[in-house]
């Protein structure tokens, strides 16, 4: 088949190509990444779905730009190198973003057939090609300008970091890392189970910078271990860009929420994706065993379906969504709502808790709930779910998972009082430099934006090390 | 990688563990703790910064062996490493010229206690300290506690040594004696700091008391460390590990500290099985 002879209306008729996946029954029940990738084949028959349209509102969509409808032209025509190279120019973690971005609300949202069909599969796409140069071992690392004697330090090492430390070293800064845990990665490792992102992933992107020449530091808490000015008075670096994600998980502030078996996400996914207590005892982290146990977690979002689907995986065996509107409103990533009803999580929607109930030894033994309808929109235009009288009911349940966001880490703020930061506790940044009050210091990611996505932060990233090299730059030239 | 400098047995399961810690060492102040991770399997445990000595770049912890990380730890000798410290954790110790500042530490606890009787002698005060163990054999850092106290008091459960009887008993009888204290803290196990607690309340003498919910990260990431203040939800790595005593809802700490006990048996058990094998 070759692309050139084919007509648009061909193009129109081929199907969106379904991404393989392991057996939701077999999946249910272990921690292997749930989607296996298109062949070559799936791949460019995919490609040839897209119509090369002059002017890409795909692109628009996509909050890095890349370049999309040049990459999946390369993929139609069998050169899968050249099509990550082109993404790359662009996105410097695509084998993650192609598995991770809400792709129905960015650049596949835009995409043209969107109206009429369905979406070239943009996402699958970028993930193939990364893959495949991964896979094959083509991976060429980038050339390094020459040194400019410029040090910068970056706090965290999630993507807002990674992104930030790749581009200044290829500009010839030397790079620090630190990093607070002792795993590198952010919510990338601690977050996001392996079995929808292999950590063996971002572990070789991770090696590619080292690779670079950026240094990483774990067990570093900025704000405890040394602060921000330390870095720049007694570590001698030029600049220091902030990339330390959200923090504080919040509670529902409901009574019963200290009953054993009520976690935060964050803590469960921790605890089983950080410190792998999936594999207790022979790692010593213990979990809440969920074996034959009920769960429900508390939530709509990508960390929601995380925490569900780990929870059915670690033997569950009801494993509950509640949250309190309907299934439209819930934030989370398309597929990851449909993988998840495909391995038998129950979604109980419209439904609001109002307490934890326990057993004599403070046990969780349910949560009392109130059904709820849809009423009128609300400043966010979604519809506003109100109680439904007299529906309130017991949810027998053995752990919660609490999964409604977080606030921000007031470290760096107590501990860096110049740093302007609003009432969330957010850092303020100029959006176009991501530079914050403080002179020579940055800032990005989910620690500006409150908890967002992984491309937005790798984004955030790449905008402050523009503007990071530009302020050396300058420093440099006079 | 964490090199150990020295370690000595204070007491029957409890050892005194030298570390390389440059920045840790140059940064920690009284009330501050360290995570660590014995190795690669291994969970994080948070223990407090006994010492430091910043131009050598060492911190010293001084461990219990209560289960199977605390235990494995101890079984390390000069030479071994260790995996992952990061730190200093959680905020240093409230520390001011109270007058008189009495220092109470029960057990292990009188390690964590320590630094912060330091730091409060060098601020000026008059300190006391009482330090309870259930016997003889069983307490530690006498020496030291007495180099930093104007009074120091020993307390024993058997009375093998010192003042027969507990700790809060012991400060009863400083106050019925007619010691005017403005200060206390109190470090150890959960019902000995309630109890002193109780004690302290009635003349509403200022009263601290280091918690120690078990934590994840100990970087105030994953709030499985909250703890129940004043009626508020705080988490006791970044908001703590201080509290005031007259706030603390000791009953929720007390109930989630029993989370992972049959892991903990599972755990320990099998450390003990595997040592007996060797
Ligand atoms: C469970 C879960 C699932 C998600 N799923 C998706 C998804 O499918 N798609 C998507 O796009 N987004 C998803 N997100 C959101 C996305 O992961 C975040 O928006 C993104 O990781 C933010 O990147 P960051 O670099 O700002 O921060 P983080 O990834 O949070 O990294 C910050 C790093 O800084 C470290 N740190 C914190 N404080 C300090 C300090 N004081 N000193 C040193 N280091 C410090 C932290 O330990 C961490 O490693 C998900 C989030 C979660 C929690
Ligand atoms: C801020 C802080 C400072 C600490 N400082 C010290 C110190 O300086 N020296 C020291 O010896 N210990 C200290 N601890 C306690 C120490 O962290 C625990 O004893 C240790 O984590 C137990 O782990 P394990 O695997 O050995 O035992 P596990 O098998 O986990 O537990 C064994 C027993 O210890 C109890 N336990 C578990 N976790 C804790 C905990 N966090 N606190 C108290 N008891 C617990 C369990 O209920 C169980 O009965 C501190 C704890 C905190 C939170
Ligand atoms: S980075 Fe995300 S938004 Fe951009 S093209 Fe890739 S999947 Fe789409
Ligand atoms: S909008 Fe859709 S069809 Fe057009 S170039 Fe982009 S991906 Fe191809
Ligand atoms: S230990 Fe995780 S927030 Fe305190």
């Amino acid at each position: 088949m070759c692309p050139q002879q084919l007509t648009t209306k061909e193009r129109f008729a081929i199907p969106r190509q379904e991404m393989p996946a392991q057996n939701p029954e077999v999946r249910n029940k272990n921690f292997k990444e749930v989607n296996l990738g298109y062949t070559q084949e799936l791949a460019q028959k995919e490609a040839l779905r897209c119509i090369q349209c002059k002017d890409p509102s795909c692109i628009k969509g996509c909050p890095v730009n890349i370049k999309i409808d040049q990459f999946i032209k390369y993929i139609a025509d069998g050169d899968f190198l050249g099509a990550a190279r082109k993404i790359k120019e662009d996105n410097v973690l695509p084998a993650i973003c192609g598995r991770v971005c809400p792709q129905e609300d960015q650049c596949e949202k835009a995409c043209i057939l969107t109206k009429k069909y369905t979406s070239v599969a943009i996402g699958n796409l970028e993930r193939f090609a990364a893959d495949y140069e991964r896979e094959t071992g083509n991976v060429e690392l980038p050339a390094v300008q020459a040194p400019t004697g410029k040090k910068v330090a970056v706090i965290g090492s999630g993507p807002a970091g990674l992104s930030c430390a790749n581009d200044l070293i290829q500009l010839g800064h030397s790079v620090t890392v630190f990093e607070a845990l002792h795993e590198l990665g952010g919510v990338l490792v601690y977050g996001i189970p392996e079995f929808r992102l292999p950590k063996e992933i971002v572990k070789q992107e991770i090696e590619g910078l080292k690779q670079l020449g950026v240094k990483f530091i774990t067990n570093v808490l900025a704000g405890r271990t040394v602060t921000v000015d330390e870095l720049l008075k007694e570590e001698d670096f030029d600049a220091v860009f902030i990339g330390v994600g959200a923090g504080l998980p919040w509670f529902l502030g409901i009574p019963g929420e200290n009953l054993l078996g009520v976690y935060s996400a964050n803590e469960f996914l921790t605890r089983v994706n950080l410190m792998k207590s999936y594999q207790f005892p022979n790692n010593d982290t213990p979990v809440f065993n969920c074996k034959g146990k009920n769960v429900a977690v508390f939530g709509g979002g990508n960390t929601a379906m995380d925490a569900v689907r780990t929870a059915k995986r670690l033997g569950a065996e009801h494993a509950y969504i509640v949250y309190r509107r309907s299934e439209t409103e819930m934030p989370a990533r398309l597929e990851e709502v449909h993988h998840a009803k495909e391995e038998g999580i129950e979604f109980l929607m419209l439904m609001n808790p109002l307490e934890f109930v326990g057993d004599e030894q403070q046990w969780l033994t349910g949560a009392k709930c109130l059904r709820m309808e849809l009423g009128e929109p609300d400043d966010s235009g979604r519809r506003r779910p109100v109680p439904i009288k007299d529906s309130e009911f017991i949810l027998p349940i053995d752990m919660a998972v609490i999964s409604i966001g977080n606030g921000s880490n007031p470290l760096i703020k107590q501990t860096t009082p110049d740093i302007e930061v609003s009432k969330r506790d957010t850092i303020v940044v100029d959006l176009n430099t991501m530079a914050t009050s403080k002179e020579d210091v940055y800032a990005g990611g989910d620690i500006v934006t409150g908890g967002a996505t992984v491309i937005l932060a790798m984004g955030a990233g790449r905008t402050a090390a523009k503007a990071i090299h530009e302020k050396l730059l300058g420093i440099i030239n006079t | 990688m964490h090199k150990i400098v020295s370690t000595i047995f204070l007491a029957e399961n409890i050892k005194k563990i030298e570390i390389e810690a440059p920045r840790i060492a140059k940064k920690r102040k009284a009330g501050q703790f360290i995570m660590l991770r014995v190795g690669q399997t291994g969970e994080r445990v948070p223990l407090t910064i006994a010492d430091a000595d910043p131009e050598n770049g060492t911190i010293t912890v001084i461990v219990q062996g209560m289960g199977k990380s605390t235990k494995e730890l101890n079984t390390k000798e000069a030479g071994d490493t260790i995996s992952d410290i990061v730190g200093p954790l959680g905020a240093p110790s409230h520390i001011e010229n109270f007058g008189t500042a009495v220092s109470i530490g029960g057990g292990v606890g009188t390690a964590i206690a320590y630094p912060t009787a330091v730091a409060l002698k060098k601020a000026g005060n008059y300190v006391i300290t009482i330090n309870g163990a259930r016997s003889k054999e069983l307490v530690i850092l006498e020496k030291e506690m007495k180099a930093v106290s104007d009074e120091a008091f020993i307390t024993t459960d058997d009375g093998s040594y010192g003042f027969h009887g507990f700790v809060t008993q012991k400060l009863q009888e400083l106050i019925d004696s007619g010691t005017k204290i403005d200060f206390v803290l109190a470090i150890g196990p959960i019902p000995m700091m309630r109890a002193i607690a109780e004690v302290t309340r009635p003349y509403n003498i200022k009263t601290m008391v280091s918690l120690n919910p078990i934590m994840v990260d100990g970087t105030g990431m994953c709030g499985g460390c909250r703890v129940t203040v004043n009626n508020e939800t705080k988490f006791a790595c970044v908001d703590g590990p201080e509290f005031d005593a007259h706030q603390v809802d000791f009953k929720t700490l007390t109930d989630r500290n029993k989370l992972y006990l049959p892991e903990e048996k599972q755990s320990t058990d099998a450390f003990a099985h595997k040592c007996n094998l060797q």
